[in-house]
């Protein structure tokens, strides 16, 4: 009997049966057959709990959601704080903390002016694109292949087919994509001065996090410049230190005309979301402040949260933490590497956001499931299945560290064998 | 007075927050985790260098620092400070030079290999009253055993013992050491101090600080090594050499107006010895107080039977005026005859101040019954001096009392210190049993290190192999890689002359080094 209080299930199959009959078939099916059979219960830190009981430990973190670990208890005890003063609050009207909270992520990017806030990352980057197209007065939006922005209107459309041809939310008259990495491609898709923006994640995080070549994203902005269009940095899985620095477009030595935060952002404990605009990139904050709305957008909650989440990250401890946690597993990982170069191929890191390539099309769904049984939780990249997106959180310790690697190094016969398996039916 | 209430009331946050400071400092301990898992795997060669590098750092601050310690605390004497400041630092490592805590030893004849386990993270207070040299002292214990530190400094002596902990760390991070081998917590408050100590993350406590505190830290569920107060009972015997003895006395209470908890606290000496001894006193820069200024000085050092903080590390000059008496100026030490010792003279308890209690006896046994009188109060565990030619009387004296050293013919202060005697140079006394503390030594890195043991059989048929090919488990330092990764660099666009991109990526390379440097 699982009571929760509010509401109570018999057992974790009468909840799989009630997920599939009221909430989602489809998702609670995959992953049954997938054979990962998480229910997530209890959490703390980076530590899952199935409804098992079984202990997991959560590298998939949604994106960095959980950057700071699950119910993070110094941001849990701010929500709490809000709680006993503040609700959303009226976003008609100007506020302390949407006011405070947009003054302390503006002075972490010095070039920029307003932040303008939503509710989760699609609807900050809604407001970049429908930003853009009122800066530059043209509609076309070019992002990459494979690229990630969300699933509302605008933002599916820049994203990948599987997300918006099942909606007909696609729109290839508007929406054109080019190659990662390929400059050339850029370069004639702009030629034409037609287009709004180019909207790129500094590091494509469903894609696999693939690396940007050399001096790419930086050209990148430099043909946006040349043509007019407005160049906008999709944060929402690179920011909040997780490359090391707290934009990733810092790390590079990039200056975006927009940039789109969201997941940690909140702590994972209460979605907000925000588009960062330059003064002229902002211009319609002037002209029609309510031309953008949105209840639950810059939510006071929320706001009073993120801005501890800004303070957090930028006390030298974490930064040094940081760096503890991307050397360990840039070492562990490339010792582990040598040892099963058969099947282990890659490893794609930047900070604390790395991609583990496997040598199978479907490599890292083996390697996600072989950990799963092993107590780690680390999902495959969504549109490239061979790369294990495996994305330790800012504040790990080193003990859990350590106990990551050993439970992958336990975990990699069983990969191994899955592989094997899946080659074979190939 | 009202106005600034108001003031307050309307200045106090309308939301409830948490203390802010112990996020930060649960994170340093996290810190503190990773650069002790990394600094454990140095060689002796690489801790030894980060050791002298340490040890200059603290002594190139140990001027700035005494001055600091003096304004902010009140207490102490600024040249003493100096003197202990620099005596924590190199001659802390020469000590220690070749106290080897980094290589396995092999013992062929036991067949045995011993390897060192560093403890991992230190928790460590500082007093109010030695802030600084407290926080040398035991920064090089954890680098010399190859253990991260955090401190958690009396609030009293907060701001120098936090920039101190920042140059200590800096200089040992550009002798090669893991970042965040050194912290200091910055706002140090009793949730805080309460909470950190029972951090199953902290491997160990050393706790200096009042009684409260040393016991929260053995309460604490973590393996700590705590001190007891001191309360020294001197004894000069007859045939000491008076003025010898009446001069080291008075030097060792004046040194840092006797905040060190070695000081001496109550004079005991025979009563056919008094005027001889009582003019070698006054002679040695004592003022000697009247029953009169004897009964003022009580009322304003005990209130209520408890000692004034006010007092701690004052001068006797200020003590007297406060106490409603004049001095001499140049008299650096009260002394206050005494009819009787024990709970109902609260003058034989510990001071911390250039106070010395004085009562006399008949007789070298009811001497030394006098001087164990005074520790069964207070200070059990702690110190005593001798002085006197006599090798019997010095043995009976100390297998008498429930202390664990005894100084002879040398000031206390000092000499139980470690630094005018061969006792290891410490700021933590070990009060041992008596003084319900683990150790019963002057604190050293030793106690910071456990080993593990490889054991052979004993039995003569099997052999122990020779270990002189196997290789030494600690390999030194990795170079870190620099981090942040450097931005790529972009492509040249113009010819001749340097690229405004490139220039850009240098100026943030730059301060991405310094933002580096500084934590």
């Amino acid at each position: 009997m699982f009571n929760y209080g509010y509401f109570s299930f018999d057992s974790k199959d009468d909840l799989l049966a009630k997920a599939i009959e009221y909430w989602n078939p489809g998702k609670t099916r995959f992953w049954q057959d997938a054979g990962i059979d998480l229910v997530i219960d209890r959490r703390e830190g980076y530590f899952l709990y199935d409804m098992s009981g079984r202990r997991l430990i959560d590298l998939h973190l949604n994106g960095g959601t959980y950057n700071f670990g699950h119910r993070n208890p110094e941001l849990v005890a701010v929500l709490k704080s809000a709680l006993d003063y503040f609700d959303m609050g009226n976003h008609w009207f100007p506020s302390v903390a949407r006011a405070a909270f947009a003054e302390k992520l503006v002075r972490t990017a010095p070039h920029m002016k307003y932040a303008i806030f939503g509710a989760g990352g699609a609807e900050a980057v809604e407001i970049a694109l429908k930003t853009a197209r009122y800066t530059t007065k043209r509609r076309k939006i070019v992002s990459i292949i494979k690229g990630y922005h969300g699933h509302s209107g605008l933002s599916v459309a820049t994203g990948d087919d599987r997300f918006s041809k099942i909606f007909l939310a696609d729109r290839p008259e508007e929406f054109v994509q080019v190659p990662f990495n390929d400059i050339d491609a850029l370069d004639r898709a702009l030629r034409g001065r037609d287009v709004a923006a180019f909207i790129i994640e500094t590091i494509p995080a469903t894609y696999g996090f693939p690396m940007p070549a050399e001096g790419y994203l930086n050209a990148c902005q430099d043909l946006c410049r040349k043509y007019g269009t407005l160049y906008i940095a999709d944060e929402v899985q690179t920011g909040l230190m997780r490359t090391g620095a707290m934009w990733g477009w810092q790390s590079y030595g990039l200056e975006p005309d927009l940039f789109v935060t969201g997941k940690g952002l909140g702590g994972g404990i209460y979605p907000i979301s925000a588009c960062l605009a330059t003064e002229r990139s902002g211009g319609w904050l002037h002209e029609d402040g309510a031309a953008h709305i949105s209840t639950s957008g810059g939510s006071e909650l929320g706001c009073v949260v993120g801005h501890q989440v800004i303070d957090i990250l930028q006390r030298p401890e974490v930064i040094s933490n940081v760096h503890y946690v991307a050397e360990f597993f840039r070492r562990s990982l490339t010792r582990m590497m040598a040892a099963h170069s058969d099947v282990f191929v890659g490893i794609r890191q930047r900070g604390v956001i790395l991609g583990l390539e496997f040598d199978h099309p479907e490599g890292a769904v083996a390697v996600s499931r072989a950990l799963y049984e092993n107590g780690v939780w680390a999902i495959f990249s969504s549109l490239d299945k061979r790369v294990l997106q495996f994305k330790p959180g800012v504040l790990l310790d080193a003990e859990t560290c350590q106990e990551i690697i050993d439970r992958m190094e336990a975990a990699m016969p069983r990969a191994r064998a899955l592989l094997r398996n899946m080659k074979r039916v190939a | 007075m009202g106005g600034s209430l108001l003031q307050n009331a309307e200045c106090a946050p309308r939301l409830v927050m948490a203390d802010p400071a112990e996020a930060a400092a649960r994170m340093k301990i996290d810190r503190a985790g990773w650069a002790a898992q990394s600094y454990a795997r140095y060689d002796r060669a690489s801790v030894m260098k980060i050791a002298r590098a340490v040890a200059e750092a603290a002594h190139q601050g140990a001027q700035t620092y005494a001055e600091w310690a003096v304004r902010e605390t009140g207490m102490g004497v600024v040249e003493h400070k100096r003197q202990k400041n620099e005596m924590s630092a190199h001659p802390l490592v020469d000590f220690y030079e070749d106290t080897d805590l980094v290589s396995p030893r092999v013992d062929a004849a036991r067949k045995m290999v011993e390897i060192p386990k560093p403890a991992g993270v230190i928790f460590a207070l500082t007093p109010a009253t030695n802030p600084v040299s407290t926080l040398y002292y035991k920064t090089i214990l954890a680098v010399l055993s190859r253990n991260a530190i955090i401190f958690s400094p009396h609030p009293y002596a907060k701001g120098c013992c936090f920039d101190a902990a920042k140059r200590l760390d800096a200089a040992a991070v550009a002798a090669g050491a893991p970042a965040g081998l050194i912290q200091c917590v910055e706002e140090p408050t009793i949730p805080l101090v309460q909470a950190l100590m029972a951090s199953p993350r902290v491997q160990v406590i050393m706790a200096t600080g009042g009684g409260p505190m040393v016991r929260a830290a053995y309460s604490s569920g973590n393996p700590a090594i705590g001190v007891g107060p001191g309360n020294a009972p001197v004894y000069v015997d007859p045939d000491a050499d008076q003025t010898l003895a009446a001069r080291r006395i008075v030097d060792s209470k004046a040194f840092d107006n006797s905040v060190l908890c070695t000081n001496e606290s109550v004079l005991i000496s025979l009563d056919a010895d008094r005027s001889r001894l009582e003019r070698a006193l006054r002679a040695a820069g004592a003022h000697v107080c009247s029953e009169a200024e004897v009964a003022k000085l009580r009322e304003w050092l005990f209130p209520g039977g408890h000692l004034n903080t006010k007092a701690i590390g004052k001068s006797a000059a200020w003590i007297a005026e406060q106490s409603g008496f004049r001095i001499v100026a140049s008299n650096r030490v009260l002394v206050a005859p005494l009819g009787q010792v024990g709970l109902d003279e609260p003058l034989t308890r510990e001071k911390l101040s250039p106070v010395l209690a004085w009562a006399t006896a008949d007789s070298f046994r009811r001497a030394t019954g006098m001087a164990q009188m005074i520790l069964r109060m207070t200070g059990a565990g702690h110190s005593a001096a001798f002085h006197g030619e006599d090798p019997q009387k010095a043995m009976d004296f100390a297998a008498a009392l429930s202390v664990y050293r005894v100084v002879v013919n040398a000031p206390c202060s000092q000499g139980a210190a470690g630094f005018a005697t061969h006792l290891a140079p410490s700021f933590m006394i070990g009060t041992g049993y008596f003084g319900r503390s683990s150790v019963g030594e002057n604190v050293g890195p030793q106690h910071l290190v456990h080993w593990t043991r490889l054991a052979w059989n004993a039995d003569s048929a099997v052999a122990m192999p020779d270990m002189s090919a196997v290789r030494a488990p600690f390999d030194g330092p990795d170079a870190p890689p620099s981090y942040p990764p450097q931005p790529a660099r972009p492509a040249q666009h113009e010819a001749g002359g340097m690229d405004r991109d490139l220039l850009r990526q240098l100026i943030l390379q730059e301060l991405q080094q310094l933002t580096r440097g500084s934590t």
